[in-house]
């Protein structure tokens, strides 16, 4: 409906996810809470994607203040048997340039 | 999409996601379908202040863009302007025009921002096809436009097609024609509202072509983006990209030239309005407390689709299409796939009129040369 609704999640990763490496929101996203996690704008791809959980939107916005994604989902609660599921999440988020590594160009 | 995000969209977000914003009724050309019966100004459209204003709303409520349309936008005379006010306050500007106001200099302004992107609206991939329906000239200025978008260096500006009955075996040169810009194709679905009213019944495409635009659009899906606009489609078989439900009041509404707030860009009409951005509390209350909003965010429960195998696909199809073909809006689209539509439009009452008509003579029957140098908007807004 007049709505251009672009479903990054169905791009997947064929990389697995560096869970240990340090990772960051690219600076051209912008994030809208919503009742069920959030929504995710990329304006230079302008693209649309889906945080399906309030957890998922605290990892991706303490990515950039945490040493590594490890330790974001650490800080945001994330149980280590979860760990695997918020890795995929997070793939899927960095094939399609919502976030990427820090200190890579 | 997952069925539980899909539940989720149709209870309805916190702001809308894909916002249309018809900043005039003026426009130079008079397409026979265009679905906000446009042309002449009108006198109570929203004033640079106003229009500022609802930018400022949208900032807070974090819509991500806007997508500006008309009317043919870019003849407002503060329309730079409020392209400038909206980015350069994160509100992204999505806008589509006919391209008569895009020259190289406006195109590498446009080409400079990641916060606006372009739609060039082209019904035919020839110049015989589009100016039967858009109007003589009207080719050559959208190829023109896009020469200028090209050699700016915009990358990825949406190449806009309604397809009709007479385009429909043109998809593919639309693509090339795409391609070779270094654009998007977008095509979307002819809808029965305003003037594409009276344009419908010779427009819409066929049956059978309709099932030949769904093989195309399952073929080419990743390429092509639709605005989700073909669901009623989705009950040939797999569902289309997207979001297969009626985003109306859900995820999708319209703010239309004078302030009024509609459940869709093709629904104007008193029926689907839910208020203006002129009352107090401005848009976001219209959005938050609307009872029409409220009422379009409740589970339907499929009415006379129900017990078809085709609802969880299609779900009853376009909720614009249904009413401007004065079909009851818990039945069968027009254009449903298994053919219940047709049925049921002739069975159907008198058709409801859209709310304003600002052609700026009789609907044409023939489209006459109009000059599209010239700005019907008065100089002083």
């Amino acid at each position: 409906m007049a709505c251009a609704v672009s479903t990054s999640a169905s791009v997947l990763a064929d990389d697995a996810f560096d869970l240990d490496r340090p990772w960051r929101l690219d600076e051209r996203v912008a994030i809208r809470p919503e009742p069920f996690g959030a929504l995710l704008y990329h304006y230079g791809t302008r693209r649309l994607s889906f945080l399906k959980n309030r957890r998922m939107l605290a990892v991706v916005t303490t990515l950039a203040a945490q040493p590594s994604a490890r330790a974001a989902c650490t800080e945001a609660g994330v149980p280590d048997a979860d760990l695997p599921v918020y890795a995929r999440a997070l793939a899927v988020l960095a094939s399609s340039n919502m976030i990427s590594e820090r200190g890579v160009v | 999409m997952s069925t539980a995000l899909t539940e989720q969209f149709e209870r309805g977000l916190a702001a809308p996601i894909c916002l249309t914003w018809e900043l005039t009724y003026a426009c130079n050309l008079a397409c026979v379908h265009c679905l906000s019966s446009s042309g002449r100004r009108d006198p109570r459209e929203l004033t640079t202040a106003e229009c500022e204003s609802v930018i400022d709303t949208l900032r807070r409520m974090q819509v991500f863009y806007v997508n500006v349309g008309g009317g043919e936008p870019t003849v407002r005379p503060d329309f730079w302007h409020l392209v400038d006010y909206a980015t350069t306050r994160g509100v992204g500007v999505k806008f589509s025009t006919n391209g008569v106001r895009i020259d190289a200099d406006a195109a590498a302004r446009l080409a400079a921002s990641d916060y606006i992107d372009v739609q060039i609206s082209l019904d035919g991939a020839t110049e015989p096809v589009n100016d039967a329906v858009r109007g003589a000239g009207s080719y050559r200025t959208a190829r023109r436009a896009m020469d200028h978008l090209a050699a700016a260096g915009f990358r990825g500006f949406k190449l806009s097609v309604v397809v009709t009955r007479h385009n429909v075996s043109q998809l593919d040169e639309f693509l090339a024609l795409a391609d070779a810009y270094r654009a998007q194709l977008r095509l979307t679905r002819l809808r029965p509202s305003g003037r594409g009213a009276d344009a419908w019944p010779d427009l819409h495409p066929t049956a059978r072509q309709q099932r030949s635009l769904y093989d195309w659009l399952c073929a080419h899906g990743e390429r092509v983006l639709t605005g989700d606009s073909f669901f009623h489609l989705s009950g040939y078989g797999q569902p289309l990209p997207g979001l297969n439900l009626c985003g109306a009041g859900r995820v999708v509404c319209l703010i239309d030239p004078v302030g009024d707030v509609y459940a869709c860009p093709f629904a104007i009409h008193e029926s689907f309005l839910a208020g203006s951005v002129r009352a107090d509390g401005g848009f976001a209350a219209v959005w938050r407390d609307s009872p029409l909003f409220a009422s379009l965010r409740e589970p339907s429960g499929g009415g006379a689709c129900r017990s078809c195998g085709c609802y969880d696909s299609c779900r009853g199809g376009c909720m614009a299409a249904k009413f401007f073909t004065g079909l009851p809006l818990d039945g069968p689209d027009p254009e449903c796939v298994r053919g219940l539509g047709e049925h049921a439009m002739a069975m159907a009452g008198p058709v409801p009129r859209p709310a304003a008509d600002h052609s700026r003579r009789a609907v044409p029957v023939t489209i006459t040369r109009r000059p599209c140098d010239e700005s019907p908007v008065p100089r002083a807004l």
